[in-house]
């Protein structure tokens, strides 16, 4: 590493201020600053002692110093106090080329670690001039900051490619250096070639990493898929994120196929033609990205989807899940772990009915009734409340908690009406309102939807008969309640009459309870709604 | 309202000139961002107009004001009158009370005005929202804290309804204070009917008519929206629809790039919206000090899910309907040929504001606006068709476009109190602080370096530019929100304030130091004296004073004084 003592550098630094490096700034302002540091902090403090530390390194590198030469390695010189010299390595391209030149070329620097083009802001020196070790050339604007560039090499500049307010890749010529006279020639013609080659705001590095940017076989593709959302020929509409990832990781727009509404490009297109797993992230992709040059080659058509998944059908629109979704997903995933069964039992209502018209009145809803008979039925029957927690023991719970499902909009929770054996039926449908009430406005507590020993889910209002639910992890069982509806039925004695019957489905983990726990559970769970007086005391 | 929603861009009020200016010497030495509001085009009245417009239009002119026209009442149902109870109509009220005025506000639509119910309160309320989300989502910000938060999400509805509530808790306030301090709320529609004489009344009930010594006119604003655009509401919008958060669009293009729109794209793009900027001038926050704008557009716009078109108009925009997206058709700004089409998931209008003055009644008082706005003197004293002022009446805020802030506004009401109660005052323009909230924040005060270089060479002094950077301050540091800038534009021979410009964490707080000084006259090396708390924020300021190098005769001439 070439360190460059450029004292000059400094107030130019200053001058164009702003941030890029942080412990370069960092030092910068303490240089500044220490006076007034050690105002504020006039013992010795550990702090003030860190920033002499930090500006002494800084005195002595100045600034960042960049070029490179044809015949040697293309990396970029850093000064070594900065941090990301080893992130820079990883991604600017290395080349071996066999000609022997005094020519050299002066890249585009990459100045942050987050950079990946540059501006050219303005050329210091023009075509012609002599230049001496150390000496700033251009000024280039990253996303950060305007960066003076240096010259490691004494040579004439003989050539410039990228002109002024435009812009280059990190990595691309943006000037030839000739050593002699002689070679000014020779350089020109180079020069001639590279920007006669490039369109003018985004030249590639000659030996460009085989980035879907070749033209070619992917852009004939598309074309029969386009008609699907658009008719006739149109322009290719891509989301502002989307032109930016392409830009990044080098695919070329136009041989994308979009997926998003009205046929426009979306980001996640982007992705899939270059071959990256859909991501949230942006920043922190490219350097993954870069590092892997091989990558985006093998997938230049936007077909090559990174999955086995079915492309999604043209027009469909990705929405991620809530947290809530996720939430749910998570849970529903894990609960296939557990070996479960079902038992389905008929319970007749008809005096729960007749019970329920007359509480309604005093704010008893069916779900208070029902959560109160089923943490009835579970006092009597613990093991349906237990749990299997490590496929090895029983854990039996102290308390009745029942939770029942409720949907919210785009969700579904699970509020949980805690010791449901214990409140009377009173308290119990005052305590499910606001909880109800908590859940719509999204401020339940934790422990008011996951300490849960049993859960109750209804759809019977919907008029669903039957169903089954799915078992979620770290409880026993669930109880899923269909429709009361009149059904025929015949007594012992052969008289038939009317009377209403509710299917309800009890899903348990078979680690712990065995199909005659359950039966027996139902049958005094069933006993209990057909003598439902108990519930009212 | 803050600077939000009261700002115009360049694109949009529509003005050549100043009309008014040569007709009274007035100051029109404000601040950088009123330049802005000079733009292009001849104002054409928006579509968005609210019910008040055709209103006013329809009701009767005559029982009241024929008869005694011209002949002002001998007494008085009120000392002072206020059209309007927006920030600025209740700034001037509070302090009319104080005063011991008698006082009235009248009001057609809600207390509070545009700030508090469409301005920049609720837009405070969705950006405290956004910048949250951004933090949370900022996985490497929260691995540098040492924080594990789990995929960040959020309720639209109840987003909505925080800047909703926000909204109606300080429309509650501004009630309660002026009613607390017996201030009369009249509601209906004030209209001038002639000197000292104001009628009001609803829709379709009879005009009530009350006299005052004095009368301010604080009408203020209203989107304004260039022509050629179809706002329907929902996917053509205006700030107005876009406060109450309706809808989340996958894609928003934000037509202007000044204070409402740059706030607007800090929601939207923290929300998850991707934005398309559309600008009628060639930089993006053409506002702003050069320095500052930069920077904010490396921090702003660069990073984020943003891409822009400058030098462009929006010359059509149609709704989204039958199956279509929004369509933005966009004309060069120049050559005023049609440069590119854009099809969007929605559009808001944010090319700034058009004062609300229709209906107010001032041909009755040979008052003539000037595109709309109150001509108006230093002192806010309103200026008639011939250039002679108007005895008695006043107009504050938004409605006479000298610096379409509220709190602007509300610093008018309280000077013109102070002159209908005896005392002379002139508000200076140039201490009067703006900001804009998005993250980080953006302050200012005073002169852009480009103003004062201008103001310099005219006058023949010399300037300097004295910066700190936020990442030298503790405090930043701790917060991992090292990103900013502070820069102080002074007179290096007194030490004069000039201009102080701030890009950083909590820039909208720390900025008052600066604007107080400029308000007291306190030049540098007074200031540079005064003691900040450590770790603080404010020690970039602190710092910015200190680094200003004043010359030697001002700071002997301290000594000696």
């Amino acid at each position: 590493m070439q360190t460059q003592l450029g004292n000059a550098a400094f107030p130019r630094l200053l001058r164009r201020s702003l941030s890029y490096i942080p412990s370069i700034l960092y030092s910068l302002h303490s240089l500044l600053n220490l006076f007034h540091f050690f105002r504020f902090l006039s013992n010795s403090s550990p702090q003030s002692q860190k920033h002499k530390e930090m500006a002494s390194p800084f005195l002595s590198n100045t600034t960042i110093s960049f070029s490179s030469s044809l015949s040697s390695s293309s990396l970029p010189r850093i000064a070594p106090s900065i941090p990301f010299s080893s992130i820079r390595s990883n991604s600017t391209p290395r080349r071996i080329l066999t000609v022997r030149s005094k020519i050299r070329e002066i890249f585009m620097p990459a100045l942050s670690s987050t950079m990946t083009e540059g501006k050219i802001v303005s050329w210091v020196k023009s075509e012609g001039d002599v230049l001496s070790k150390g000496e700033s050339v251009v000024v280039v604007e990253s996303d950060k900051a305007d960066m003076d560039v240096e010259t490691f090499y004494d040579g004439i500049l003989a050539a410039i490619v990228v002109g002024e307010g435009e812009t280059a890749p990190v990595g691309a010529a943006i000037g030839i250096l000739a050593e002699t006279e002689d070679e000014i020639a020779e350089a020109k013609a180079k020069a001639a070639s590279k920007s006669g080659a490039s369109t003018p705001s985004a030249p590639p590095p000659a030996p460009a990493p085989g980035a879907a940017s070749t033209p070619g076989p992917p852009k004939s593709t598309p074309a029969p898929a386009a008609p699907t959302v658009a008719e006739g020929p149109r322009k290719t509409v891509a989301t502002p994120f989307a032109k930016k990832l392409a830009k990044q990781h080098k695919v070329d727009i136009e041989s994308v196929v979009g997926t998003g509404p009205y046929g426009r490009i979306t980001p996640e297109d982007i992705e899939a033609a270059a071959g990256l797993s859909p991501s949230k992230k942006n920043v922190g992709l490219a350097v993954v990205v870069e590092t892997k040059p091989a990558a985006p080659a093998k997938a230049p058509a936007a077909s090559a989807a990174p999955s086995s998944l079915p492309p999604p059908v043209p027009g469909s629109t990705v929405v991620p899940f809530t947290t809530m979704q996720a939430a749910v997903s998570k849970n529903m995933v894990e609960s296939l772990s557990v070996p479960t069964f079902r038992v389905g039992y008929p319970v007749t209502t008809d005096a729960l009915d007749a019970l329920y018209e007359k509480v309604k009145p005093k704010g008893v809803t069916m779900t208070a009734l029902l959560a109160k008979a089923a943490a009835m039925a579970l006092a009597q029957h613990p093991l349906v409340n237990s749990s299997c927690k490590d496929g090895k023991s029983f854990t039996y719970n102290s308390n009745i908690n029942i939770a029942v499902a409720v949907a919210i909009n785009g969700g579904l929770i699970t509020p949980v009406l805690q010791d449901a054996d214990k409140l009377d039926l009173y308290l119990l449908s005052q305590k499910w309102k606001e909880l109800v009430e908590k859940a719509r406005a999204k401020q339940l507590q934790p422990q008011e939807y996951n300490s849960g020993t049993f859960t109750l889910s209804n759809l019977g209002m919907f008029g669903v008969d039957r169903f089954d639910a799915i078992l979620p992890p770290g409880q026993g069982a669930i109880m899923a309640v269909g429709a009361s509806k009149p059904t025929v039925v015949a007594d012992a004695d052969g008289f038939f009459s009317v009377k209403n019957k509710m299917l309800v489905n009890v899903t348990a983990d078979h680690r712990i309870i065995y199909g005659a726990d359950l039966a027996a559970f139902l049958q005094t769970f069933s006993k209990i709604v057909e003598n439902p007086e108990s519930l009212t005391l | 309202m803050h600077s939000t929603l009261s700002f115009s861009q360049a694109t949009t009020v529509p003005t050549t000139n100043y009309a008014f200016h040569s007709q009274s010497p007035i100051n029109l030495r404000f601040c950088g961002l009123r330049r802005e509001a000079f733009g292009i085009s001849i104002l054409t009245r928006s579509s968005s107009g609210r019910v008040r417009l055709s209103t006013r239009g329809r009701s009767k002119r005559t029982s009241a004001s024929t008869g005694n026209n011209g002949t002002p009442p001998k007494s008085f149902d009120y000392d002072l009158i206020i059209i309007g109870a927006g920030v600025g109509g209740h700034g001037a009220a509070l302090h009319a009370v104080e005063k011991g005025l008698k006082t009235a506000i009248i009001e057609g639509d809600v207390v509070g005005g545009t700030c508090v119910n469409r301005g920049c309160v609720p837009s405070k309320a969705l950006l405290a929202v956004s910048g949250r989300m951004r933090e949370l989502q900022s996985e490497h910000h929260m691995k540098a804290l040492g924080l594990q938060v789990s995929a960040a999400g959020y309720d639209r509805q109840g987003v909505a309804d925080h800047a909703n509530n926000l909204a109606s808790k300080i429309r509650s306030n501004l009630t309660n204070s002026m009613k607390a301090l017996g201030v009369d709320i009249l509601t209906g529609f004030g209209t001038i009917v002639g000197p000292q004489k104001v009628k009001y009344g609803k829709v379709g009930f009879t005009d009530n008519v009350v006299t005052a010594k004095d009368i301010i006119i604080a009408t203020g604003s209203v989107p304004f929206v260039p022509k050629g655009i179809e706002v329907d509401g929902k996917t053509v919008i205006t700030s107005d629809h876009a406060l109450k958060l309706e809808f989340v669009p996958d894609w928003i293009a934000i037509v202007g790039s000044g204070y409402i729109g740059l706030e607007f794209s800090d929601v939207y793009t923290a929300l998850g919206s991707e934005v398309t900027f559309i600008e009628a001038l060639d930089q993006l926050m053409p506002g702003f000090d050069p320095e500052i704008s930069k920077l904010a557009q490396r921090v702003l716009i660069n990073p984020r899910k943003i891409d822009y078109h400058t030098g462009v108009f929006a010359t059509k925009i149609t709704p989204a309907r039958d199956g279509k997206p929004v369509i933005v058709e966009l004309t060069d700004a120049k050559t005023k040929e049609h440069k590119d089409t854009l099809e969007v998931d929605a559009a808001l209008i944010a090319t700034g504001r058009a004062p609300f003055t229709y209906g107010l009644g001032l041909e009755n008082i040979n008052v003539v606006t000037q595109r709309g706005f109150v001509p108006v003197d230093e002192r806010m004293r309103v200026i008639d068709a011939n250039g002679n002022l108007v005895p008695h009446l006043y107009c504050i805020g938004d409605a006479n476009g000298k610096m379409m802030l509220a709190h602007a506004a509300s610093a008018q009401g309280i000077s013109v109190v102070e002159q209908v109660t005896g005392r002379d005052h002139v508000l200076n323009h140039l201490s009067v602080p703006a900001a804009c909230f998005t993250h980080p924040e953006i302050s200012m005060v005073g002169l852009t370096e480009p103003q004062a270089r201008e103001k310099a060479e005219k006058e023949g002094f010399e300037i300097s530019v004295a910066k700190t950077s936020f990442k030298a301050n503790t405090k930043a540091l701790a917060e991992n929100e090292g990103e900013g800038l502070a820069k102080l534009i002074y007179r290096p021979d007194n030490g004069e304030i000039l201009g102080v410009h701030i890009f950083g964490l909590h820039a909208a707080d720390l900025i008052h130091e600066a604007s107080n000084a400029v308000a007291l006259g306190t030049r540098i090396q007074d200031i540079r004296f005064a003691v900040h708390a450590h770790p603080t924020l404010s020690e970039v300021l602190d710092e910015l004073f200190k680094s200003a190098k004043v010359e030697r005769e001002a700071l002997e001439a301290l000594k000696v004084g």
